[in-house]
């Protein structure tokens, strides 16, 4: 008897597929904040220009063409040249890597060292607290931009004193919120158990307090990216900030852009949305981080 | 008969179109003339201020011994003011000037030549404390002598060629000798002169009013009822004012894009008047710093310079159009073209001169890439334009500079102090004159910023100064030119700025000239309507 023998059948196996947990932090965030996801793929996009952009620029940003000059818009120059023939394209190209140098290096700076006195001035209390945060109340009476352009002026116009002047009118911003949220971390078991396990300040306040504070900390630090930029743009603008030749938006809005506004719009119009653009994708990312890392504002 | 009918007819018809222009030619009694100022007047004491901010407002209050002619492109051409005629000694010694008769003060008393000595001693010396800006230009003068009522008379140690237009200086205004022998600041703080306008009110920050000197000494001048200087610091709301008409006229100038944007609002009712103007941008190189220590760096930096092709180009953008040696082109001691494009820098041929700068920085062991700062003035023009251009003209034999722009109040003490590599320098001139225009190269100069050392320039300085032949004078300055920007490269200048005022058609009698600080008594404007 011959036994017949049916071919087996194939099994179709469920394999799960195997996502990284930060990729599905990233999936849960564009799907949970679409606006927050823009504004992170404008960055992104930012970033990638910035770093590409030797690559991608058209033309030397720095070189000047007299036959090409105030070109408008075309196939040659996209976004048209400026009163010394300089293609806008490529000035935006690499102006994107002074906005993105200066406004991380400014924010970066600002909201550690906020936060290491925010961490300090709450661990500490008493006398150290009232002095600190009086101290900070001198700094946080004066406008933001106010304060920048005195320290320009003070120290000259260089990009690291360009960061620098950005930097310290942040400070005091971020120590003050860092501080409220480290009040309450001092006064946690873990804490007072650290102190009666004999630890130093130190590593009190780097291993147990700042880490806790890292929420607020990136949600101060995006906050202050885009503010970064525009005060950067501003500073640039008044002359004060970043010097020609280098490629700059907020320079390249400043001088002929404002003479030739109604005869060439162009050298104004693109800097002047790609400050907006980025600011706004800052602000938009920033919002979102902060409503999802903030429990309070987290919604299901 | 019919063939001489046909003539005077035709005759007839070109003087009826004549007509209405001869009508429009002659100077039209009343109207005030509102004009724009860009700075203010720190004193109203003209001999010792600098700014155009106290001559535009405060010039139509005076008179001066001479004055440029008020129909002179050139403003280099000097005719009486005060002075009726004038003598010189044939060694060059002494000038005798012959003072009107019957010029009244605005107070009603009578000018005499004593006034022009105490104003003058004034200027040359100057007591203790009283500030005199211009006396350094008067080092020739021995004494100031009024032997009578009418006679002034100027005697000098040494025989010099520019004195005489040196004496149309716009700010040597004259006052009167009992008010300065009573207070010597009395004139820093009040006006009272001989010009054709009488003043009537300043209020600080917002305007300067004058009205007709009905006893001024040229009968029938001036022709404007008064007129009204309206201080307007922003240059956008000075081109706003004078666009909508509520400004005719403002004396400094604006830049192209301003004049374009002016002709296409108003059309025919602006008019545009052009000049060369008598300020320039130098490059000054510190002599004491390395590299710049080697004349041929200096040399290669201005080869690099394409100034012809900048000249068609940046004149769209910036206040600058010519290409000039040491004098305003146009003028009588003006290098010629032909001249010019012997020097370095200077030669059409812009590739072989960038191949000799680079061959020349090889030779002084310049790598190729080697970075140096450039300072230059935080003022947007016509300084940033020229930094960035500069920038790039050196880039292209192989530099590679960085711009540090300085605020212009904190400029000229780091040029003072010789805080600089390479950094631009600048100089505006009342007058075109070599003596004025010069002296600043000579080695113990206050503006010597480069901190060179040259004898063969001063000699050739002292030279022309005292040459009293014109063409004598003339091959001395292309001595001196050629060893200043060629050979040894002492400073390099970049492109004459280029004064363009545009201003209502409504504004006639005012002619241009090479400089802001000339040709402001308004005696000669008049308005069509």
């Amino acid at each position: 008897m011959a036994i017949a023998q049916a071919p087996a059948p194939e099994l179709e196996l469920e394999v799960p597929r195997v996502r990284s947990r930060w990729a599905e932090v990233v999936r849960d965030f564009c799907r949970r904040r679409p606006l927050g996801a823009i504004g992170a793929a404008v960055i992104v996009l930012m970033i990638a220009v910035a770093v590409l952009a030797q690559v991608i620029a058209p033309y030397d940003p720095l070189g000047t063409n007299f036959g090409a000059m105030l070109s408008p818009p075309s196939a040659k120059h996209w976004l048209g040249t400026d009163t010394f023939g300089r293609d806008v394209l490529s000035r935006l190209i690499y102006g994107s890597r002074t906005a993105l140098l200066v406004g991380f290096g400014a924010s970066v700076l600002g909201a550690t060292l906020g936060a290491i006195l925010g961490v300090g001035s709450a661990y500490f209390a008493g006398r150290v607290d009232l002095y600190l945060q009086r101290l900070m109340d001198v700094f946080l009476s004066f406008p933001l931009i106010i304060l920048a352009l005195a320290l320009v002026a003070i120290l000259g116009n260089s990009i690291p004193n360009l960061i620098m002047a950005i930097t310290v009118p942040m400070i005091p911003r971020c120590a003050l919120v860092i501080r409220s949220s480290a009040l309450s971390i001092r006064e946690m078991p873990y804490v007072d158990a650290a102190r009666a396990a004999g630890f130093g300040h130190t590593r009190i306040i780097l291993r147990h307090m700042l880490p806790n504070v890292m929420a607020p900390y990136l949600i101060i630090l995006t906050a202050f990216l885009g503010q970064a930029i525009l005060l950067e743009a501003s500073l640039s603008f008044l002359g004060l900030g970043v010097q020609e030749p280098i490629a700059a938006w907020g320079l390249m809005l400043r001088g002929a852009a404002v003479e030739f506004a109604e005869s060439a719009p162009w050298m104004a119009i693109f800097p002047g949305l790609a400050i907006s653009l980025a600011v706004f994708a800052f602000n938009l990312f920033g919002d979102s981080l902060r409503d999802a890392l903030d429990p309070r504002l987290r919604t299901q | 008969m019919r063939r001489y009918a046909g003539t005077l007819a035709g005759l007839l018809a070109v003087a009826l179109l004549a007509l209405p222009a001869a009508a429009q030619d002659k100077p039209r009694l009343g109207g005030e003339l509102i004009f724009a100022v860009p700075s203010q007047p720190p004193s109203y004491d003209g001999h010792q201020e600098e700014t155009f901010g106290l001559i535009h407002p405060v010039a139509p209050h005076y008179s001066t011994l001479l004055r440029v002619d008020p129909f002179d492109k050139t403003g280099t051409k000097p005719v009486g003011d005060l002075a009726e005629s004038w003598t010189i000694s044939k060694d060059g010694l002494v000038y005798t000037f012959k003072i009107r008769k019957g010029v009244k003060f605005h107070d009603g008393g009578e000018l005499t030549a004593k006034d022009v000595k105490a104003s003058y001693d004034k200027i040359i010396f100057p007591p203790a404390g009283v500030k005199s800006l211009r006396k350094a230009a008067y080092a020739a003068v021995a004494a100031v002598e009024a032997p009578d009522a009418s006679t002034a008379r100027f005697k000098l140690k040494w025989p010099e060629s520019s004195f005489l237009l040196n004496l149309a200086s716009p700010w040597n205004f004259i006052y009167k000798a009992d008010i300065l022998a009573k207070d010597i600041r009395w004139y820093e703080k009040n006006v009272m002169g001989t010009g054709p306008f009488k003043f009537v009110e300043h209020v600080k920050g917002s305007h300067w009013v004058g009205k007709k000197n009905p006893d001024y000494w040229d009968k029938g001048k001036p022709y404007l009822d008064g007129y009204r200087a309206l201080f307007i610091s922003s240059s956008s709301a000075q081109v706003a004012a004078v666009r909508g008409e509520r400004a005719h006229i403002q004396f400094r100038g604006f830049t192209p894009a301003d004049r374009d944007s002016l002709v296409a609002a108003l059309g025919p009712k602006i008019a545009v008047q052009e000049s060369a103007w008598d300020c320039a941008l130098m490059v000054a190189m510190h002599h004491e710093k390395k590299p710049f220590d080697d004349k041929r760096v200096r040399r290669a930096l201005t080869l690099a310079l394409d100034r012809w092709e900048a000249s068609k180009n940046l004149s769209k953008i910036a206040i600058v159009r010519d290409v000039a040696g040491i004098q305003v082109p146009g003028t009588p001691y003006a290098t010629p073209p032909e001249e010019l494009k012997k020097l370095a820098g200077y030669r059409p041929d812009i590739n072989a001169s960038r191949a000799e700068a680079k061959r020349l920085l090889k030779e002084a062991g310049v790598p190729e890439g080697f970075s140096f700062t450039f300072k230059n003035r935080g003022i947007p023009q016509p300084y940033e334009p020229i930094g960035i251009w500069l920038i790039d003209q050196w880039k292209q034999i192989g530099l590679n500079v960085k711009q540090e722009i300085i605020e212009a109040s904190a400029y000229h003490p780091m040029l003072k102090r010789g805080d600089f590599e390479a950094a631009m320098d600048f100089q505006c001139g009342f007058i075109v004159e070599p003596d004025l225009d010069l002296g600043r190269f000579l080695t113990n100069s206050d503006a010597n910023y480069g901190k060179h050392k040259d004898v063969a320039i001063d000699d050739l300085y002292q030279r022309q100064a005292r040459a009293t032949d014109p063409e004598e004078r003339k091959k001395i300055l292309r001595v001196l030119e050629k060893r200043l920007l060629d050979e040894e490269v002492h400073v390099m200048y970049t492109l004459q700025w280029h004064r363009i005022i545009p201003h209502s058609a409504k504004v006639k009698g005012w002619t241009i000239t090479p400089s802001h600080y000339l040709n402001n008594q308004l005696d000669t404007v008049w308005l069509t309507e």
